[in-house]
């Protein structure tokens, strides 16, 4: 498989790798894919009470793609209000990486890993208000 | 030591120095076409064709005569079924294979069922325009079926009875431990059973099957048995005598030879025939028409010459260097399984999986050392081996597998090398990996509902 410069860069010096504290209600933590198909990415987001997304970190399983996938979306959820980080879709990241077709399903994964995220962080909100 | 390191000698083999010397002349000034008997030019590619045929047969127990050449152990495959199949199509149409075949073979076998599928379902059309009394056509198929009930249709079903041109398949599961039960082979075997198809050992897993025992049966059914022994041969000892093959493929790249040149062995006693695929000349007794590929072959007989005389030192020396390979990982790293019996398995093989780290990935952080992936992430397919599925290795598992195929010319300085790579990589790898941290958390991830895709 022929990789993109900034797969292989963002593979070799995966950017905010890590955990946060799942606990923290500030912490929304989204967990997608299944080890059966090779792949598990987990995002987790830290978002300030503005709805400022203060902090990222990934743990993933799969391939060079889907970790280079994961580490890109930490870098731009940083700093972003929830509403944006949203907006960001697979063709995005798939773009960025120029991720062969095969490939495509990575980019596919850390969108919905930036929205199960994004839900958990609401949910948990929802039930500290209620 | 030169990087990158090669040990995937199980997908092909560099070209041993002896042999290229031996072939260098036949690309010079020996350049006689074997099958011109009118000059000296023939008559020497001749002699040097009829000396690599001894050679390749000294090396498997067998005759000169009874090595047919072929482009390779792909079309060994194809002829030793296409051929048996066709040749005995008056005597039967079923053959058993094992799920975790070469796709030379499993492949081959499939397309012998489409053919067969495809004859019958002209044979319905046939029958059931006697029974409309009129012409059908192929959409009416399926409505014509069920109306007339043509499975149960007397002429039909004795019509389906002769011959097709195809064939019948019968995929065997393998065991834990990747080998076949003779027991289930036994019982898989009916009065249509023509060809076992069976191979020598694993491309993927290196797990050598129980190849005597398989032709002992065979012979004592009466069944024809076909053995794909192309990564065993020269690294295993394998004799078609002792083990009753009837038809063993075997390629010359696979042991330090040339690509694009390979070997049918075709028995004499008790004969065997087969129909030919390729139609010309008559060169390799009708068999296998096609101008020789003289240097090639010349190749081929030295390579199998030298694995025969080196085989049992290159054999220890090889099992001392992958159960360094195994240990240097094992000690160090936890939650690492072995794929496939460690007992029947060629020296040089090894496949492992690392939980919770995929297979791609870990190739391209050793990017420094050529092997393969168990997973199929690689290719177009997604899909986890079939090799490894077959055994029964859980999903997640068969992403994680690497191949390891040692090979004549690695040393221990390049194994103590990966070992130390594979181990600072694979951390790495789990130091990213959520699944590692949730197994080191005491979490089932059985227990987990994963949202597949």
């Amino acid at each position: 498989m022929a990789y993109s410069e900034k797969v292989i860069e963002h593979y070799e010096n995966p950017r905010n790798v890590g955990t946060l504290d799942k606990n923290d209600p500030n912490v929304g933590t989204g967990l997608v894919g299944a080890p059966a198909c090779g792949d598990v990415m987990r995002l987790q987001l830290k978002i300030s009470d503005a709805g400022v997304i203060e902090d990222a970190r990934f743990k993933t399983f799969g391939c060079g793609s889907a970790i280079a996938s994961s580490s890109l979306v930490t870098e731009w959820v940083k700093g972003k209000t929830v509403d944006q980080a949203m907006t960001i879709s697979n063709k995005d990241v798939a773009r960025e990486l120029a991720l062969p077709p095969v490939k495509i399903h990575c980019s596919v994964l850390a969108e919905d890993a930036i929205k199960a995220a994004i839900e958990d962080f609401k949910k948990k909100r929802a039930s500290r208000q209620a | 030591m030169s990087l990158p390191i090669y040990m995937d000698n199980h997908a092909t083999t560099p070209m041993d120095p002896r042999v290229l010397e031996a072939m260098l002349p036949y690309l010079r000034e020996d350049f006689g076409n074997a099958a011109s008997r009118n000059h000296a030019f023939g008559w020497k590619a001749e002699a040097a064709v009829e000396k690599a045929r001894r050679q390749v047969a000294d090396l498997i127990g067998a005759s000169e005569k009874e090595i047919v050449f072929t482009s390779g152990a792909t079309e060994s495959d194809n002829l030793a079924i296409k051929g048996v199949i066709e040749f005995y199509k008056s005597k039967g149409d079923h053959i058993i294979t094992l799920k975790t075949e070469h796709k030379a073979v499993l492949d081959t076998c499939k397309r012998l069922e489409r053919v067969r599928q495809e004859r019958l379902d002209e044979l319905k059309l046939l029958r059931l325009g006697q029974l409309a009394e009129r012409d059908v056509s192929a959409e009416e198929l399926p409505e014509l079926s069920a109306k007339f009930n043509i499975d149960a249709d007397e002429t039909y079903k004795k019509w389906a009875e002769l011959p097709t041109g195809g064939a019948r398949v019968t995929y065997l599961d393998v065991e834990k431990d990747g080998r076949v039960s003779l027991e289930k082979l036994a019982a898989a075997m009916t009065p249509k059973t023509v060809l076992v198809s069976i191979m020598f050992a694993n491309n993927e897993i290196g797990v050598v099957q129980p190849v005597a025992e398989i032709g002992k049966l065979c012979r004592e059914k009466g069944v024809l048995f076909h053995c794909d022994a192309v990564q065993g041969v020269g690294k295993v000892p394998f004799d078609v005598e002792k083990m009753n093959v009837d038809l063993a493929s075997i390629s010359a790249h696979k042991m330090y030879g040339p690509k694009g040149v390979g070997a049918l062995y075709v028995r004499r006693k008790p004969r065997v025939r087969i129909a030919p695929m390729v139609d010309g000349g008559g060169h390799e007794r009708g068999m296998r028409s096609g101008t020789l590929n003289v240097a090639s072959i010349v190749g081929f007989g030295a390579a199998a010459e030298v694995a025969k005389k080196d085989l049992p030192e290159e054999a220890a020396r090889l099992l001392r260097l992958r159960e360094r390979l195994r240990t240097g990982i094992m000690e160090q790293l936890d939650m690492v399984t072995v794929n496939g019996s460690l007992e029947h398995r060629m020296p040089g093989s090894l496949n492992i999986s690392f939980s919770y780290v995929e297979g791609e990935a870990l190739m391209m952080s050793i990017k420094d050392v050529a092997v393969s992936s168990g997973s199929a992430c690689t290719s177009a397919s997604l899909e986890p081996s079939y090799v490894l599925r077959a055994l029964g290795v859980e999903e997640d598992m068969a992403h994680s597998s690497i191949r390891f195929g040692l090979g004549r010319f690695n040393t221990e300085e390049e194994v103590d090398f990966v070992i130390r790579l594979v181990v600072d990589k694979v951390r790495k790898l789990r130091d990213m990996s959520p699944l590692y941290e949730m197994a080191k958390e005491g979490i089932d991830l059985k227990s987990i509902e994963w949202t597949a895709h």
